[in-house]
């Protein structure tokens, strides 16, 4: 008996079982029609793109500098501040991805269609990654635009020596770029986690816990500058974040893109971690 | 004509439709999910142990003495506060009733030129002081019962940049005359004593007097001491202005001030005005200017350190101070894990389906979101209060132990902290079984709980924002409830890092009005919501 698959004639005999990923384009027009066709996804990108966008905005708005001079404000990482909270809906959506699919039982099915894991995690986290980069297109931008019309508002001008949100702009466009490619790693280490976690909340809980705990360890751990400095320099977020500055690269504790780098190796570390599970484990 | 038939009811039956049973059964389906539970416990653990190991580090010196030693040495103002009480004294003994009256003709002071760091007394090399005066550099007049630092006092002053003021008892600032005091307009003040109240008057011409205040010094001594006083604090400009991280440079400063027309009524006859460098520990200038030079009828004294209550974070502190919301920082990891839980707390039954079982058996839906915020509220908060109250008085006895000056320590106050905290964890938790309840999914509702309750925070104190930035997030976002942490007053007189974690921008009840607002808002929204949507 052959199974038919949509627009594919089957492969005769075992020949078609030759490399890791094989089958991915497959699985990524599955990965792509499931994530396309859930009823959510449009509305949490959208949920990225406004949340960043308000949340940079009502900073942008909040921030004055008493008669303009004497502060040091990077009017490029007060735009985007909102990537803080886009990320929280990001990992939303990478939970989802996985999550969604134990909790109804769908991904035994998944796995009955496409038995290779690793081929499934990988069409996974490029379906993700695709639609997270042009969410986060969008919402770097309309950040970039509204910080740069409120912070004027605010007097935070070039004509105070501070520097005009532009992409023409050296260090803003690495931090405009930077954190486009920010979300994405978000979103691949929310995948990783989930992953491993499967249940949709507690891997919400956990996603955000390893995002926005270490932070917060690290201020109280003023009294300890070494610690302080560690943690700063190799937890996710506050590592990943560094690629926001364009002032004061002098004194952060991590370069932007090597912070970005600290990102990228927790994002593959949990996707390893989870690659390796799907294999061990019985779905 | 037209009969309207009455839909058939059933009879009211008792036990089964009061607020007890649902409670009962709220109870059940959650101390019945193990996770839960567990989770719950581990919120109140990091609580706990967060608050009480995490501070607990290092171990202060002072000679060779070290530890719990060292705070003998901090003084204390008659309301038990550490105070601190440096500045130069050029007095008279006054017995019984009388008055001190002068004319203040100026203040004038150096700073130190550059000298970023430096906490403690120092004397910096000729040439390298700058003039300039810090704002609260103070001269003026002072009736106080000793010269031992910490005693009770009343004193009238020309500031800085903060006009005349009378300040008593280290805490207390009144303001009275504005305006910088020179040559051209001097300043006249007096101090007059009758048993233990002591009255301030200002004038502006020494013939029209106002009267400042009338205080009340408790167990002033007979003989106190009455005369001219000049401190300054340390020079602080901040170089880094976020609201949470302190920055900054401190310099030494000296200031000196002009006194004439001197008029003490009282006194022993004849008596002379003798100088003394009172509380020397604390002045941050040792060099030579230091002292009283008389000429004629003209007085000039020079003095350096500050008269007022020791602030977490002041940038006069001489000692290692800390705050009961230091051994608090626990308690933003276990508020994420408990509204995780408050918000699955309901989230949960809307997956499986049991929503429809439990509004089979109970109807009333607002009734059931009351029964699920009770048990989830009352949960959080006994079981926050028990871990705060670990933290806060294992922690601060630790601290104490090592050497670090807890300010503001004490039952009433810890009892303070600690209810106040446990309530700000259960409205925290009520927000956020609302959210649960308004968005029914779990992924959804741990997301929003977290982005509502737990970013703002972070990004009111982490100091990646301008302190502008920081400070309107932490008045207005459900983060302002963490203001319950402090403990600590604030004093507009003296100068300190006014942020988290020890001071917020709202004070604790407001910010704690601020989080309930919020949660009744949500509560009310949600109780809406179930009522009108399908289950």
């Amino acid at each position: 008996m052959t199974i038919a698959r949509h627009g594919l004639p089957l492969p005769a005999g075992t020949a078609r079982t030759e490399r890791a990923l094989a089958g991915l384009p497959d699985a990524l027009r599955a990965e792509w029609t499931k994530l396309r066709t859930a009823p959510g996804t449009a509305w949490i990108l959208a949920a990225v793109c406004v949340l960043t966008i308000a949340v940079g905005a009502a900073t942008a708005a909040a921030t004055r500098c008493g008669g303009g001079t004497g502060c040091s404000i990077d009017p490029t990482k007060v735009s985007l501040t909102g990537i803080e909270a886009g990320q929280a809906v990001v990992a939303v959506l990478a939970v989802l991805v996985i999550s969604d699919e134990y909790s109804t039982g769908m991904i035994a099915v998944t796995f009955t269609a496409m038995p290779r894991r690793w081929t499934v995690l990988a069409a996974k986290a490029v379906t993700l990654t695709s639609l997270v980069l042009a969410a986060a297109v969008v919402a770097v931008a309309g950040s970039l635009a509204a910080g740069r019309l409120i912070l004027a508002g605010n007097g935070i001008t070039a004509a105070y020596g501070f520097a005009v949100v532009s992409l023409a702009h050296g260090p803003t466009a690495r931090a405009a770029l930077g954190s486009v490619l920010y979300l994405a790693l978000v979103g691949l280490l929310s995948l990783g986690i989930a992953t491993i976690v499967r249940d949709s909340a507690a891997a919400t809980g956990a996603v955000l816990g390893v995002l926005y705990v270490p932070p917060v360890i690290a201020l109280f751990l003023g009294g300890e500058p070494t610690w302080q400095r560690w943690a700063e320099r190799y937890t996710p977020m506050d590592a990943g974040l560094a690629i926001l500055n364009t002032t004061g690269l002098r004194d952060l504790v991590i370069s932007p893109w090597a912070g970005l780098g600290v990102l990228a190796g927790w994002a593959a570390a949990a996707l390893l971690a989870a690659g390796l599970l799907l294999r061990l484990r019985d779905a | 004509m037209t009969a309207t038939i009455a839909p058939y009811r059933p009879p009211q039956q008792d036990g089964g439709d009061g607020f007890a049973p649902l409670l009962h059964a709220e109870w059940t389906k959650f101390r019945t999910l193990r996770g839960w539970v567990i989770a719950i416990v581990i919120a109140a653990a990091a609580i706990a142990v967060v608050g009480v190991l995490l501070p607990a580090s290092g171990q202060s010196h002072c000679g060779s003495r070290s530890g719990a030693a060292c705070l003998a040495l901090v003084p204390t103002g008659p309301g038990g506060e550490a105070v601190n009480d440096s500045y130069y004294l050029a007095a008279q003994p006054l017995a019984g009733d009388g008055s001190i009256t002068v004319r203040v003709t100026s203040l004038n002071g150096l700073i130190s030129a550059g000298n970023g760091g430096f906490v403690g007394p120092n004397s910096p090399p000729p040439g390298t002081m700058r003039p300039g005066l810090v704002p609260w550099a103070k001269a003026g007049i002072i009736i106080t019962g000793s010269t031992r630092p910490g005693s009770a006092y009343a004193a009238m002053m020309v500031t800085g940049s903060h006009g005349v003021r009378m300040q008593y008892d280290y805490t207390s600032d009144i303001a009275a005359l504005p305006g910088p005091v020179s040559a051209a307009s001097p300043r006249w003040l007096r101090l007059t004593r009758s048993g233990d109240v002591i009255t301030g008057y200002d004038s502006a011409d020494g013939r029209h007097w106002t009267e400042v205040a009338a205080v009340h010094l408790a167990g002033l001594a007979g003989t106190v001491r009455a005369g001219m006083f000049t401190t300054s604090p340390l020079d602080f400009t901040p170089n880094f202005p976020t609201y949470a991280e302190p920055g900054g440079s401190l310099s030494a400063s000296v200031a000196t001030g002009t006194f004439d027309d001197v008029d003490l009524r009282g006194g022993a006859p004849g008596g002379r005005w003798a100088g003394q460098n009172v509380g020397a520990i604390g002045a941050n200038y040792a060099g030579p200017r230091i002292g009283l030079r008389q000429a004629g009828g003209r007085f000039t004294v020079t003095g350096s350190g500050d008269i007022g209550p020791v602030v977490a974070a002041g940038v006069n502190n001489i000692f290692i101070t800390g705050t009961l919301a230091d051994h608090l920082f626990g308690v933003f990891i276990g508020l994420l894990i408990m509204i995780v839980i408050a918000a699955m707390f309901i989230t949960v039954e809307y997956r499986r389906g049991l929503i429809r079982t439990t509004l089979a058996a109970s109807p009333r839906r607002g009734r059931l979101l009351a029964a699920k915020a009770v048990v989830i509220g009352l949960a959080t908060f006994v079981l926050g209060s028990a871990a705060v109250a670990v933290a806060v008085i294992a922690g601060s006895r630790i601290a104490h132990d090592s050497g670090i000056y807890v300010l503001a320590s004490g039952w009433p106050i810890e009892v303070r902290v600690i209810l106040r905290t446990g309530a700000m964890l259960a409205v925290a938790s009520v927000l956020a079984l609302s959210i649960g309840a308004m968005l029914r999914r779990s992924v959804a509702a741990v997301a929003a709980v977290v982005v509502v309750i737990v970013l703002p925070y972070i990004l009111g104190v982490s100091g990646v924002l301008p302190a502008s930035a920081s400070e309107w997030i932490l008045r207005v976002t459900p983060a302002a409830g963490f203001a319950v942490e402090q403990s600590v007053p604030q004093y507009q007189q003296v100068v300190g890092h006014y942020g988290p974690p020890d001071y917020y921008p709202l004070a604790p009840w407001s910010g704690l009005a601020v989080l309930c607002v919020y949660a009744a808002v949500a509560l009310g929204l949600a109780a809406w919501l179930l009522r009108r949507r399908d289950a």
